[in-house]
């Protein structure tokens, strides 16, 4: 089996009860510590004015978890891909487009149909970084985590360049909310690199398997994993909150799993 | 990177299914855009409808991704052998060792828009029969080709805009490099829904005529729909008369959202970087597949763009004039008609021009041109400014 390594240099964690990485990491490594606090996101000051105010919460997420990942590592942005990965995209937008093609007159304004791509995270965190690197948005609808972590890994064995990893779940709202798969908000980054550098906080490496995964100690954790698809990351988050050398299982597709084994 | 075997692919737009009627539509430069009425749509446009799609029943064990843009991968998977190709290469590397890598913009959004004109009217919710999860939702044109070909290794879809399925070609250049897998099922399915008519038409972008590339009267583009399936293996020797992918190039505008940066910057980028991956030179390149929108800045951005790598001379066209805009589909769509230009040693000429445009300069062709070429390179360029250039050769004796 091919096994691919990699080093992590920065993560970045916003959710519920995950108030940035300084805080999560604290609260993973005590699990029964957790709290589900409303979400809270810093501001993306990066952003001209006039851009920062046609993001959506989804965007949002998905810069805030973004630079909290660069900025811990000595990575320049302009060098670094992006893998921007999640089941639904802005699902408020979506609904708001829904909505109006139901309606009579079916007016949909410019912005909201630019916004409606799902690679508008890429989109904007090009227009904040001006970094020309390549970039690519993925969904796998509840796989969106192992998918963008084959991917970047995939990414950096090909061009030995760093590579910085964001995935990202939003709930709909009502009616679509009932029937898809994410009941809260969940943002994860990594920025990843091809070698281990003074930055570095882990390595892993990355294999596919078909051995079950791992879940979570905790029933509301637990939940969180199960219920919102970049929480299958909770895994390798709370074993890199204590970094042990140890190997675990991600989730990705039905009997089709990701084995990483760390190196501290 | 190593080159890719390209043996067996296969395209299903409003030219018709499966190669023949494709080739057929390019040698006799036919349209397949009409103005007609599709669903409820009021708009005053041209369409590339593939004809048939309603009547399409999916497999008896697939009925839970029943939605327009799964019927069209269907349709599509099941034109010139593709399946049974599929089949052969999974007895030989193993099923979980072929990935499936679909590009789309919309999936089967066109379920949610119908559904929402159902919604209870006392408590808003969704008729029970609709499922977002196999229809709606991005993934599911993966998860639908990966259970239908009954594959098992790595999947997902790729969704920037109108660059979404020329980067499926990346990954599967990519995990197979890094033996990952040793093939990949790529290709793109996008298919007509509200969505991307009311949206690019709010944008002021949509032609009401078949669609203009490279013309002085351009004025839009026209939507089409479309699905195109390649098969990509590792290739331990290339022989004479075998096509490849032999270079992906992908850059980012970091310029606006919805509009390209004026000078083709991140066009030429990701020309350059295919041209780099193989170390060919410009003027290598027998033909270039064009995005050609025919919206006035698409096209002027991307011909300064490919002025700047190429010069003036190398033969190009657009075939939006054909297809239609196939969005999310395109990028596969265009990479299966360099393919056919490789193959039958004929460089599609566009429809729908009448003048080309004085102010762009390069060498847009209005005719076929019988002509062997050994490398064709394709563009595609997406909202967001996602760039993708792909470059497909043919091993010549």
């Amino acid at each position: 089996m091919t096994a691919l390594q990699v080093f992590v240099d920065g993560i970045g964690l916003y959710a519920p009860g995950f108030d940035g990485w300084a805080h999560a990491r604290a609260v993973l490594a005590a699990p029964q510590t957790y709290r589900a606090t409303p979400l809270e996101l810093p501001s993306i000051d990066s952003l001209p004015a006039a851009e920062r105010r046609r993001l959506g919460m989804a965007v949002k997420l998905a810069m805030s978890v973004a630079y909290d990942a660069a900025k811990q590592s000595s990575s320049d942005l302009q060098n670094v891909g992006t893998v921007f990965s999640s089941s639904a995209g802005d699902g408020d937008n979506c609904h708001q487009i829904m909505e109006a093609l139901a309606s009579t007159d079916r007016a949909i304004s410019p912005t909201r149909f630019h916004n409606s791509v799902h690679n508008a995270a890429a989109g904007y965190w090009g227009i904040a970084t001006g970094s020309q690197q390549p970039s690519i948005s993925l969904s796998a609808h509840d796989a969106g985590f192992g998918a963008a972590l084959l991917e970047a890994t995939s990414q950096i064995h090909s061009n030995a360049q760093p590579c910085l990893m964001v995935t990202f779940d939003t709930p709909y709202p009502a009616p679509l909310r009932t029937l898809s798969n994410t009941t809260h908000a969940f943002g994860v980054a990594l920025l990843l690199t091809p070698r281990r550098s003074a930055s570095t906080l882990c390595g892993l490496t990355l294999s596919l398997t078909q051995t079950s995964f791992h879940t979570m100690p905790t029933p509301e954790l637990e939940a969180m994993r199960s219920n919102v698809p970049a929480a299958r990351a909770l895994p390798l988050l709370a074993a890199l909150a204590v970094p042990q050398p140890r190997t675990l299982v991600i989730e990705y597709l039905h009997e089709l799993n990701l084995s990483i084994t760390l190196q501290p | 990177m190593q080159p890719l075997l390209i043996k067996t692919f296969t395209t299903t737009t409003a030219l018709g299914r499966g190669l023949t009627d494709t080739l057929n539509a390019l040698r006799a430069q036919r349209s397949g855009l009409h103005a007609h009425s599709w669903e409820t749509v009021d708009l005053s446009t041209c369409l590339g409808e593939v004809e048939g799609l309603d009547a399409v029943t999916l497999r008896a064990d697939m009925q839970a991704f029943d939605c327009r843009n799964n019927r069209l991968a269907q349709l599509a998977l099941e034109q010139d052998g593709f399946m049974q190709s599929v089949q052969t290469a999974a007895e030989r590397y193993g099923r979980q060792r072929i990935g499936v890598f679909l590009g789309s913009s919309t999936s089967g959004i066109l379920s949610s828009e119908q559904a929402y004109r159902q919604r209870d009217p006392v408590t808003g919710v969704l008729p029970a029969s609709h499922s977002y999860r196999h229809t709606h939702n991005m993934f599911s044109v993966a998860d639908f080709v990966r259970h239908y070909a009954d594959l098992q290794g790595p999947a997902y879809v790729v969704s920037t805009a109108c660059s979404s399925s020329a980067k499926v070609f990346g990954i599967a250049q990519r995990m197979i490099g890094c033996g990952l897998i040793d093939a990949a099922v790529v290709g793109g399915v996008d298919s007509l829904c509200l969505t991307t008519l009311y949206g690019f038409n709010s944008l002021q972008l949509v032609s009401s005529r078949p669609c203009m590339p490279f013309d002085a009267q351009r004025d839009g583009i026209s939507i089409g729909e479309g699905a195109a399936f390649i098969l990509l293996e590792r290739a331990n020797q290339v022989l004479a008369g075998d096509l490849v992918l032999s270079g992906v190039g992908e850059s980012s505008d970091a310029h606006h959202m919805s509009s390209p940066h004026p000078e083709g910057r991140g066009a030429r980028l990701a020309m350059q970087a295919a041209l780099d991956m193989v170390g060919l030179q410009p003027q290598s390149i027998g033909y270039i597949n064009l995005h050609g929108t025919a919206t006035p800045s698409n096209d002027a951005a991307e011909d300064v763009g490919v002025t700047a790598v190429f010069g003036t001379s190398t033969p190009c066209s657009s075939t939006k004039g054909h297809t239609g805009h196939t969005l999310g589909a395109a990028g596969a769509v265009e990479a299966v008609i360099c393919a056919l230009a490789l193959r039958h040693d004929f460089l599609p000429g566009g429809v729908g021009t009448r003048t080309p445009d004085p102010r762009l300069h390069c060498n847009y062709l209005l005719t076929n041109q019988e002509q062997a070429i050994t490398h064709a390179l394709s563009n595609s360029f997406g909202f967001g400014g996602s760039n993708c250039s792909l470059l497909f050769s043919r091993k010549r004796a």
